[in-house]
């Protein structure tokens, strides 16, 4: 029977969880100027995107999980 | 080709969509500001340089894979050529071959005696030694997958991507498109992404599509070759079967403070069509444990597909702490949790050392049955990976920057699995039904 995700106990946890993570932030964002570690390119949300694309792949065939990250479908017929 | 988003950094040098541009200076201080941060940070990027305009940069990987025993082995290469643009334009283009060998688990149980299968082809048999898990040595394959992608801003804040993908292998063909917008807000410190991926895939397996749980004709129990080809021929249905996928994705990156960006996506993916493996079994035994016949698998042909990603991205200085929580939840009755740690060590050299580790759980699929006995449901499917199933991967890379915007590295990764589930009556109790699996990873990568 389908449950839509937000009726998922796990789901509830990770949203109260960036929700109180989020408003202890306190102002959300920085100037321009405060950029300096941000642009640091090992900070850039996909950073080694091709260590994690490889990795997704050998996980895509070995569990049951995929996407997340990225896209879910398509791929290979190895799962 | 896989999507994915990153908010609006004033630099980074990896493959990915545009940079809104930045037109909100208000005043040549701003300005002067941010030409003095990014002066400031110079250092920092030094190690991996942004492409110049209109100038390509290639990131290649070679990936050997092993599993313990005569398990699968897979060797993959693959090249990305990105070229970037002045205005922010980009063009991906992806290039990845692999070639896999070795067994895979069948899925039928083990025995206490020597078990003979026959081959998904109909063509031979194979044996399985007493207490062994039945494997398929058949398998072998190589495959060819080309992504290309195209993402360009429009407006003052916002930007499109659009991709193409096709992988093809011997007996199966995947082919796809996405497309996704992204708009900035608050100085870019918030990105929005809404995302639309659509893939058509198909499988034409050699002796074509086995029909649901039939049960496997053996050659001794047929009196000629003719008898055993019209049994044979009866358990199978269409040559070549279809499965559909279509996928919406929902994206926020926001900028937290100076040292710390977070991302959440949520995706929903709906499955429809074939999605049994026509190489899995299913046993069925009798009260004493003993295999009495093998069925071909079973599973439903819509599977609804919904998953959470939360990333946290930390600088500290010379580390910089990557987490990464997944939650995954389908109607086959699958959940699972991935948490990912990468923690990326920058050393004095500039050279970087990066630990990783992966922990992963999923539940079981509600029709996952490591046998059958008197029962004969509509799905079953013995496939340890639809099982309960706890793997851990631990890695290592350590990267080289060499001139310009080239760097070395290198990876391995060593990956466990656990699957778990009933024992079985009779003599299956004293037999190992779900054996652990180790891999180890090695990769190599070259950016230039």
């Amino acid at each position: 029977m389908t449950r839509p995700i937000w009726q998922c106990r796990w789901a509830h946890r990770l949203l109260l969880l960036t929700v109180v993570g989020l408003s202890g932030c306190g102002t959300l964002g920085v100037e321009p100027w405060q950029r300096e570690k941000l642009a640091d390119p090992r900070m850039a949300p996909e950073s080694d995107a091709t260590d994690k694309r490889v990795d997704d792949h050998v996980y895509f065939s070995k569990e049951a999980s995929s996407g997340g990250r990225g896209s879910a479908g398509g791929g290979c017929g190895c799962n | 080709m896989q999507l994915s988003h990153r908010p609006s950094l004033p630099d980074t040098s990896t493959p990915g969509p545009p940079v809104p541009k930045n037109t909100g200076f208000t005043n040549i201080s701003a300005a002067l500001a941010v030409a003095s941060s990014a002066l400031i940070a110079a250092p920092i990027n030094a190690q991996e340089a942004p492409p110049s305009q209109h100038q390509w940069q290639f990131d290649t990987a070679l990936l050997a894979y092993g599993e313990s025993g005569d398990r699968v082995k897979a060797l993959e290469g693959s090249i990305q050529g990105v070229r970037s643009d002045g205005d922010d334009q980009r063009l991906s283009l992806m290039l990845t071959f692999d070639a896999l060998t070795g067994a895979s688990a069948t899925g039928a149980v083990p025995q206490r005696r020597a078990q003979t299968f026959t081959r998904p082809s109909g063509l031979g048999e194979y044996t399985t030694a007493a207490g062994q898990t039945p494997l398929d040595d058949t398998f072998r394959d190589t495959r060819v997958q080309i992504n290309a992608g195209w993402a360009a801003p429009f407006g003052d804040n916002s930007g499109f991507e659009v991709g193409a993908h096709l992988s093809k292998e011997y007996d199966y063909l995947s082919l796809g498109v996405s497309g996704a917008l992204s708009h900035s807000l608050d100085r870019n410190n918030t990105t929005l992404r809404l995302g639309l991926a659509g893939y058509a895939d198909s499988i034409e397996p050699e002796g074509q599509i086995p029909l649901p749980l039939a049960v496997m004709p053996l050659r001794s129990d047929y009196p000629d070759e003719e008898a055993f080809i019209q049994a044979f021929n009866a358990t199978r249905g269409a040559a070549k079967e279809h499965k559909d996928t279509a996928e919406l994705q929902l994206g926020i990156t926001q900028v937290i403070n100076r040292r710390t960006l977070m991302l959440l996506n949520y995706s929903y993916a709906e499955v429809s069509g074939y999605q049994s493996d026509p190489f899995k079994l299913v046993s069925r035994i009798d009260a004493q444990g003993r295999a009495i016949a093998q069925n071909y698998e079973s599973r439903p042909e819509r599977r609804r597909k919904q998953a959470l990603f939360w990333q946290t991205k930390m600088h500290f200085g010379a580390p910089v702490l990557e987490s990464a929580y997944r939650f995954m939840h389908d109607d086959w009755g699958i959940d699972s949790h991935t948490l990912e740690l990468r923690l990326n060590l920058m050393l004095p050299s500039g050279h970087t050392l990066e630990p990783q580790l992966r922990l992963y759980h999923q539940s079981a699929a509600d029709f996952y049955r490591p046998y059958l006995q008197q029962e004969t449901p509509t799905y079953a499917s013995a496939d340890y990976r639809l099982a309960e199933m706890t793997t851990y991967t631990l890695g290592f890379r350590y990267r080289i920057p060499l001139t310009g915007a080239r760097s070395a590295s290198a990876r391995i990764a060593y990956y466990v699995q656990n699957p778990e589930g009933p024992g079985g009556p009779g003599e299956l109790a004293g037999l190992n039904l779900y054996p652990r699996l180790e891999a180890l990873m090695l990769q190599l990568g070259y950016r230039f």
